[in-house]
């Protein structure tokens, strides 16, 4: 055993002249439009979870009968409301754009011995996306 | 005259500073010239006693990675065209201690390299009579993009979580690991597994991504992490189901 | 060198979860928020009644569709979440309120969907 492994991993050389570190800030994000995207990426999820909140909140107007359905409806016209169901949208889709195109990456198809190219995948990912986006729709409209 | 282009180069002494400062100095600008040329013209006809690493000056060492203007970059691979006419930032890699002027110490990043076990592993070795393994151009292809890598540490510089998180294994450890994981001669991938299984391994990555943006080499550290991710979830529920088939 | 034992960790199940619930939300996400958050409210296409959503919800397909629905994204959720809040804001050592906080609610909202969807006439 190394001296390094028995001290742990951030455990440098045993002797220390004097090395100047820096601190990460807590505005990391904020100064690259990469990373901005990166954290805005992550923060879609809250709005994931704000819509399952609304669709749990829907089943339970439901099953409440007429009156509490049709209270359920009238909240959701509230421009207030409308407003945050297209910010909601809107990160959303960002969230779906994003996890496409890096779905690929983490999935190495092979076929015949080659890597199927990345491009190709997440095509294949949206046009999934489409066809089951136009039959959930026509599902609830027919 | 012929045309100049100003630098901004950190300077740090340990025996003399409590912080890294910023040193000004005007170089001759020629357009075949990347940011280590105006470093050793600095160090030639300037200033003696700056500090940097350097060795191949052809993007194949990996010693020579420094943040310019804010990007972790190899310097004999970044044209001062590409910045002109404005001035240059040279820094020393992000997340690292500064050792002196634009020197990190890198002892952590070997610490972790060493810890994957980037070689292969056998069961047990051929002799030397029974000749070599053999490997086909498709097993060949399937790990040789991860094997690129020149451990140029530009990945560890452009990740947060390893700036947050030191104990995080990282990105070009993860990959090389992930290289002789998928390597058709090996078999050393569950005793890799057991050390990158950890939460300081695999599970601390957040896919922020910017290790693959800013690799030289093209490795896509960040997509042999995910991959690594799959493969452990799987072998998390076949030892679920199989208990008695993990040994 | 001694190897400390592999500890079994929870983080490759979590993370399942987590990428389960991801393609989930990216997959059937846009366009109920699209109908049911823009569309009807907006009036650019007429509400459903209430006879017609029970009579769609009916289905036990249509009940496990739900579930999967509302479960899985919050699972993604609780995952991103912690992530962000664990790197972003720094507060490592709030670690084990987070994770609870994050996936207690995952848990919660489940069961709540479970039980709303099981209670439906
Ligand atoms: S993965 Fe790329 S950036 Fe990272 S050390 Fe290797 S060559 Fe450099
Ligand atoms: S000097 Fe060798 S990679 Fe730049």
């Amino acid at each position: 055993m190394t001296p390094h492994e028995a001290k742990g991993a951030t455990q440098y050389t045993t002797y220390h002249p004097r090395w100047y570190r820096t601190r990460v800030s807590t505005y990391w994000w904020l100064g690259k439009w990469y990373y901005l995207k990166f954290v805005l990426r992550e923060l879609s999820s809250i709005f994931v979870a704000y819509f399952v909140v609304i669709t749990l909140l829907q089943i339970h107007s439901l099953s409440r009968g007429p009156e509490a359905y049709a209270r359920f409806e009238e909240r959701m016209r509230n421009p207030l409301m409308i407003a945050l169901d297209a910010i909601t949208f809107l990160f959303v889709l960002f969230h779906t754009i994003t996890w496409f195109n890096l779905a690929p990456r983490a999935m190495v198809v092979r076929l015949g011995g080659k890597r199927v190219s990345e491009i190709l995948i997440a095509g294949s990912n949206y046009v999934a996306w489409l066809v089951i986006s136009a039959s959930v729709a026509w599902f609830i409209l027919r | 005259m012929a045309e100049t282009i100003q630098l901004e180069v950190t300077r740090y002494s340990p025996e003399h500073d409590a912080a890294p400062t910023f040193q000004r100095f005007e170089v001759p600008y020629r357009k075949d010239w990347v940011v280590l040329d105006a470093l050793n013209y600095i160090k030639d006809k300037l200033d003696g006693s700056l500090s940097y690493r350097w060795s191949c000056r052809m993007g194949i060492c990996g010693s020579c990675g420094m943040m310019v203007n804010g990007e972790p970059k190899l310097t004999c691979a970044t044209f001062l065209s590409f910045y002109a006419p404005d001035a240059v930032r040279v820094e020393p890699l992000r997340y690292f201690p500064v050792v002196r002027d634009l020197v990190v110490e890198m002892t952590d990043f070997m610490v972790k390299l060493q810890k994957v076990k980037p070689w292969i592993i056998r069961k047990e070795e051929k002799s030397i009579a029974d000749g070599e393994y053999l490997q086909t151009p498709q097993q060949l292809d399937v790990y040789k993009q991860f094997s690129m890598c020149i451990n140029c540490m530009l990945c560890y510089a452009a990740c947060p979580v390893y700036g947050l998180d030191p104990l995080f294994t990282g990105p070009a450890a993860i990959a090389l690991a992930q290289r002789y994981n998928i390597d058709s001669r090996d078999q050393g991938a569950k005793e890799r597994m057991d050390i990158l299984s950890q939460h300081e391994g695999i599970w601390a990555c957040t896919f922020v991504g910017e290790c693959t943006e800013v690799c030289p080499k093209h490795v896509d550290p960040a997509g042999a992490i995910q991959q690594y991710k799959l493969t452990a979830a799987k072998e998390w529920f076949k030892s679920l189901l199989m208990p008695w088939g993990a040994k | 060198m001694a190897t400390d034992a592999p500890k079994k960790l929870l983080e490759p199940f979590f993370w399942t979860l987590f990428s389960a619930g991801g393609v989930v939300a990216a997959l059937l996400m846009p366009v109920h928020i699209f109908l049911f958050g823009l569309a009807f409210p907006l009036g650019w296409i007429r509400d459903l009644s209430h006879t017609r959503a029970l009579a769609l919800i009916e289905h036990p397909l249509v009940r496990i569709y739900l579930f999967v629905f509302c479960s899985l994204p919050l699972f993604h959720w609780a995952h991103r979440f912690r992530y962000t809040l664990y790197d972003g804001l720094q507060i490592k050592h709030l670690n084990e309120v987070i994770t609870v906080f994050c996936y207690g609610g995952a848990i919660i909202g489940t069961a709540l969907a479970g039980y709303l969807l099981l209670s439906l006439p």
